[in-house]
């Protein structure tokens, strides 16, 4: 597959999706396949845990957005899971040999070209795999700057990697892409489902409501569980930042789908929500930096009220953005 | 977050490598830039890895003491803690607990010892060696 581009993308499955499609002939950005396939979220959930710390999500959970995006456009996914990892191994090989480039997902911790202190035990990261040499398969991995390589057996453990989110050899291509979209339609489609997600569910942990519990629980710390404390507010910097979100946890990389969004239908409104989500996620980093701050301070007893208080400040400003995308979602053309 | 923001802080953390975020140029427009680190984020991926280590190490003291099983230490030193590693070998919490115990330990079958061995990425023979002697092959 010679004609394959790499191209460094910020999230790993909105890089594979643009890949994906890019190179079936649709052209499409990270951030647009992000926008249209609705990514953007945010979920406080207590109940699933990652070393003892409750799961701080700014996008859908893993594969919605390969599911929603190959839906939306019209585009035959497939998708295949193994048993058996040997089985894994040839339907991949068998791929890649027909020249296909094939989705794969994997764990972070057994892939060993990511650096050291990266590897954590996530097993729903993306990855494209677009050929093989020898033992070595050819890794085009979004989140990395340029095409890597991954000795078979590597691979294998980290596709089969068990435990949470276990992908079980996940392997996926899209077929029959269609080339002619309506824009519009998909646009407005997929915006509306965004401000729904964001801040039309009627749960105390997603979305806008989500945020304004995180916001709560941080007020709620105990200032003398230093050592916790620590902990939890720098687990929230890592789930903003850390993941691939490309920046204060994807409110930028949605910003630059809605201003491409905008320039393509030639809309205002949207350039317009693309500024204000720019401001934003600004707010959002400046919320990182303050919970890294307050993690440092060697102070007897910080105070999480400010704290608290930006987070709140994030959650009214998303909150009237989306009220007005909803409405210009809603708008008659 | 502008062009002339993206962080540049060097983060160990990325191991040289550099990702790819989104800001806006002087006419705010937006595209991707890389960055090779902010530092609030590298802070608080350490601290996550320091807190890891320290686990690791203070089980591998319980382990050099006699007190503890070797799987203690291996679990943090693989970066898993008892609901992950019940996760992927499939035994319950207070099984895995159990096995913390250098006696249980010694009479664990060549079977329950694989399943740990896998979620390691080691080989089994390491973990059977253990069982006979205390200290650290």
């Amino acid at each position: 597959m010679s004609s394959f581009q790499h191209r460094q993308s910020a999230h790993c499955e909105s890089g594979v999706m643009a890949s994906l499609l890019t190179h079936a002939g649709l052209p499409m950005s990270e951030p647009m396949a992000f926008g249209l396939a609705s990514g953007l979220a945010f979920a406080y959930l207590p109940i699933v845990k990652l070393s003892g710390m409750p799961l701080i999500a700014y996008r859908m959970p893993p594969k919605h957005l390969i599911k929603t995006l190959s839906k939306r456009l019209g585009a035959k996914l497939h998708t295949q899971t193994f048993g058996k990892p040997e089985q894994g191994r040839l339907a991949l090989d068998a791929a890649l040999d027909s020249g296909r480039l094939a989705g794969l997902q994997s764990s972070v911790f057994w892939l060993p070209y990511f650096p050291p202190e990266m590897r954590f035990h996530f097993n729903a990261h993306n990855l494209l795999a677009y050929g093989r040499e020898g033992n070595d398969y050819l890794i085009s991995d979004p989140v990395f700057e340029a095409p890597v390589r991954c000795a078979s057996e590597d691979l294998q453990k980290a596709r089969f990697a068990k435990g949470a989110l276990a992908a079980k050899g996940l392997m996926y291509w899209l077929d029959d892409v269609p080339l002619e979209q309506d824009w519009n339609q998909l646009v407005r489609q997929s915006v509306l489902s965004t401000t729904r997600i964001l801040d039309g569910m009627p749960l105390p942990w997603i979305g806008i409501r989500g945020i304004q519990h995180l916001a709560n629980k941080v007020e709620q710390l105990d200032p003398t569980q230093v050592k916790y404390n620590r902990l939890y507010l720098t687990h929230i910097v890592r789930m903003q930042e850390e993941i691939g979100t490309g920046g204060a946890g994807f409110r930028f990389m949605y910003a630059s789908f809605l201003q491409e969004a905008g320039e393509k239908l030639g809309d205002a409104t949207l350039q317009e929500a693309s500024m204000q989500l720019t401001a934003i996620g600004d707010n959002w980093r400046q919320f990182a930096s303050a919970c890294v701050r307050a993690s440092r301070s060697k102070t007897e007893a910080p105070n999480f009220a400010p704290i608290a208080q930006q987070l709140r400040g994030i959650a009214l400003q998303e909150r009237a953005l989306m009220k007005e995308l909803g409405a210009w979602a809603k708008r008659k053309r | 977050m502008k062009l002339d923001e993206v962080p540049q802080d060097h983060s160990s953390t990325y191991g040289g490598h550099s990702k790819l975020v989104y800001a806006v140029d002087a006419q705010g427009h937006y595209q991707g830039s890389q960055s090779d680190g902010w530092e609030p984020e590298a802070y608080a991926t350490q601290l996550a890895v320091q807190e890891l280590e320290d686990l690791a190490a203070e089980a591998n003291a319980g382990w050099q003491r006699g007190e503890l099983s070797p799987l203690k230490f291996l679990m943090y030193r693989y970066r898993l803690d008892e609901p992950a590693l019940a996760q992927i070998t499939g035994l319950w919490q207070w099984r895995i607990r159990r096995h913390f115990r250098p006696a249980v330990y010694r009479t664990l079958s060549a079977a329950i010892l694989g399943r740990y061995a896998d979620a390691f990425g080691l080989p089994l023979a390491d973990l059977t060696q253990y069982q006979n002697n205390k200290d650290r092959a």
